[in-house]
């Protein structure tokens, strides 16, 4: 398949739909951040994007929410992907995205660059999708904080070695912030800003 | 001719092609459209789909831009079982129109389609819109002042 | 405090019913068609586009049908209509210097290039009344003449030649155009963004304003440099083909107003300049866009600020009929708890009032023989 056609096809076969399937799926997520979702919907974004990453993008991006890329997804076809399906600008600055895309393996030195909303408007901040290698068999994670009864654990595979470090000081933040959602491969979870992790003790 | 030169005559015509399309009266593809030998075999890519775009204008003509306000704008994107790909956008909220505008902007890329093309579709439409605006021209010429001056007194 | 009542929904449900009926009217003539009004009334159909920010005149059309003529109703329709569709790009800047003219009058030179073209204007029309209307008697195809063809030079470029007016209006290099359908008003505003809202404005508020000005309530002594009406291309660079493509053409009126200015010690004397830019054929809401815009630079041109139409805030927040319709309309919703409040609170006022006025009257009365 040439560039041009792998960027126009692949996209949502029932944009409304599908787009309603997901956003549910986000919505979910969030509001009980750590819980595992399946993407089920039949699309094909071009490498190096995750299914699951994909489909958030189609479903969240659009012509007035500027994206960031990582190096490696803006080198491919995803950038003709995301313009043709979603109209959403690419942004080489990290303040001015409103969703940000991340590889596997992308080394992390700080969220500070990306937007964290203002104390007015908390709201006016990013959200990082980061694709990692699996979310079942890393070392075990506990996850705390609102939307969860008690506790729950979570085994993400290939997180950035910062990340532990990074989101403390995005808890420091609060309101502001931003909000996380771990992909890989068809499946995803979120870590909005309220969630506080720690490495679980055995 | 040069490889630059060649892209820029692609992209000339391309436009060329879209703005005709955008022109053209839904009855004018469908009579093409019933001309073709056999219906292509179409697949959807995107759309059609309706939505807005958003016109801006120019301060004082010609100086910073603003948003003047939206048009309804229907689009669509297919692909020929050759693989080839079509857009189409024009004004307003005609879908039908999007899809048939599209599958004549793949079938003018394909090499034994082109002629047809521009023979039963575009070469009327170019040739309407040129009455058109001559018409109108002539119409509007019609309506101009023609000064003359009133010589009064004696020297 | 809101006290929600339920009820009403048979009243609602057979009012609609009767509205409905209503707009069809007797059902002895035949109903109106879009086309016709698309074709026929199509100045109204171009105030609705215009002042609901949406171009399409099949579905203003419908809205004027369906609001039986109310203009206001229309433009709310059409607005709630615009919501309902994603937002696909935003088209290249419209170069109203290609405009296909269909009119084009100049009141400050008589003979420039390009001439003064009337076009289909009511100006020198009687104004009386046209009983041939009334027998749908035979029109008569309009006349031609051979035409010049190419661009026709706007008015401000002659005057720019001689460095005797303002450039067209530039905004800082880093400046994002603003947009007022994505962003809350925020004031002081810059000059783009009210553009936007003038041009969505309504027509009679703005038409009052501009009026107001030339009564001497911001005076600026304006000239009507140039109005045009026509076609132009609609330009939206489509990423997937990596140029700009043409989706058809769109009619606008555009004013452009000269100004006079004293100048200062820094800035040479030149004139200054209102522009007004609108869909369709609208040429008194361009004007008075125009009027209002150079009267809204008051406080970049260093004057004073002493009248309605030189106030931003009080310009812009009032100028959109939908806004102002729905917060004057909505007092006719119940309020009958609010009401019920005040009633209190004045009966309870009036009482102690005629106590007080009766003590006064007659200090030995005790409290009670009065009640």
């Amino acid at each position: 398949m040439n560039l041009e056609a792998e960027a126009l096809t692949g996209g949502f076969a029932q944009p409304v739909f599908n787009a309603q399937d997901i956003f549910r799926m986000v919505m979910d997520g969030m509001a009980r951040p750590g819980t595992l979702k399946q993407v089920a919907v039949d699309i094909d974004p071009p490498a190096p994007l995750g299914r699951a990453a994909g489909a958030l993008a189609l479903t969240l991006c659009d012509q007035d929410t500027p994206v960031w890329l990582s190096a490696g997804i803006a080198r491919s076809a995803v950038p003709g992907w995301l313009a043709f399906h979603t109209g959403a600008p690419q942004t080489r600055e990290k303040a001015e995205a409103r969703f940000a895309f991340g590889e596997v393996g992308l080394a992390l030195s700080s969220f500070g660059l990306f937007a964290t909303g203002s104390q007015e408007y908390p709201d006016r901040s990013a959200t990082l999708v980061l694709e990692i290698s699996n979310l079942e068999t890393g070392s075990p994670l506990t996850l705390t904080g609102p939307g969860i009864a008690g506790s729950t654990v979570v085994r993400p595979q290939g997180l950035p070695e910062s990340f532990l470090r990074l989101w403390a000081e995005n808890r420091t933040l609060f309101p502001r912030g931003i909000d996380v959602v771990l992909a890989a491969g068809s499946d995803f979870l979120c870590l909005p800003r309220t969630t506080k992790i720690t490495v679980k003790e055995n | 001719m040069d490889a630059a030169k060649e892209i820029e005559n692609g992209r000339a015509g391309r436009k060329r092609v879209a703005g005709l399309l955008a022109a053209a009266l839904i009855e004018e593809l469908e009579v093409a459209y019933g001309q073709l030998a056999s219906p292509p075999e179409v697949q959807s890519v995107r759309g059609p789909e309706t939505g807005l775009v958003m016109v801006r204008g120019r301060i004082g003509g010609g100086g910073a831009p603003f948003n003047l306000g939206e048009v309804t704008v229907s689009r669509a994107t297919v692909r020929l079982a050759s693989g080839v790909i079509g857009h189409a956008h024009a004004l307003g909220t005609d879908r039908r129109k999007a899809r048939l505008a599209a599958i004549f902007d793949a079938l003018w890329q394909e090499d034994g389609q082109k002629e047809f093309v521009e023979r039963a579709l575009l070469w009327p439409i170019a040739v309407r819109l040129a009455d058109e605006e001559r018409l109108k021209a002539e119409e509007t010429a019609a309506t101009r002042v023609d000064f003359f001056t009133m010589v009064r007194g004696e020297d | 405090m809101y006290v929600a009542v339920k009820g009403g929904e048979a009243a609602i449900a057979n009012a609609h019913r009767l509205l409905a009926d209503r707009r069809r009217g007797d059902r002895s003539l035949p109903a109106i068609t879009i086309d016709q009004i698309v074709a026929q009334l199509a100045l109204a159909v171009d105030r609705v586009m215009a002042e609901a920010s949406l171009y399409d005149r099949e579905l203003a059309a419908l809205a004027i049908a369906q609001a039986r003529g109310d203009m206001i109703e229309a433009i709310f329709i059409l607005r709630a209509y615009r919501t309902t569709l994603p937002r696909l790009g935003t088209s290249e800047p419209l170069d109203t210097a290609a405009m296909q003219i269909e009119r084009r009058i100049s009141a400050t030179y008589k003979d420039l290039p390009g001439g003064q073209l009337l076009g289909p204007t009511f100006d020198y029309t009687h104004r009386l009344l046209d009983p041939a209307l009334l027998a749908d008697a035979p029109v008569d195809e309009p006349l031609r003449r051979a035409a010049d063809t190419g661009p026709v030079t706007r008015v401000s470029e002659i005057l720019r030649e001689e460095g005797l007016i303002e450039p067209d209006g530039e905004l800082p290099p880093d400046h994002v155009t603003a947009d007022l359908t994505r962003e809350p008003l925020d004031f002081p505003m810059t000059r783009d963004l009210r553009l936007q809202a003038l041009a969505r404005g309504d027509e009679g508020f703005l038409l009052a304003l501009g009026y107001s000005t030339q009564r001497g309530y911001g005076r600026t002594h304006p000239f009507a440099g140039e109005i045009r009406i026509g076609e132009v291309e609609v330009e939206l660079d489509v990423p997937e083909l990596g140029f700009a493509v043409s989706l058809g053409r769109i009619q606008v009126t555009e004013c452009q107003m000269v100004n006079q200015f004293h100048g200062s010690a820094k800035a040479p004397p030149q004139f200054t300049r209102g522009y007004g830019l609108v869909f369709g054929q609208s040429e008194r809401k361009a004007m008075a866009v125009a009027l209002v815009d150079r009267a809204l630079r008051a406080e970049e041109l260093g004057e004073d600020i002493v009248a309605p139409a030189q106030d931003e805030e009080f310009v812009i927040s009032h100028s959109d009929n939908v806004q102002a319709t729905g917060f004057v309309e909505h007092l006719k919703l119940p309020h009958y708890v609010d009401f019920q409040a005040e009633l209190d609170l004045v009966r309870r006022m009036r009482r102690e009032f005629e106590e007080a006025r009766r003590a006064s009257i007659n200090p030995e009365a005790p409290r009670e023989a009065a009640e």
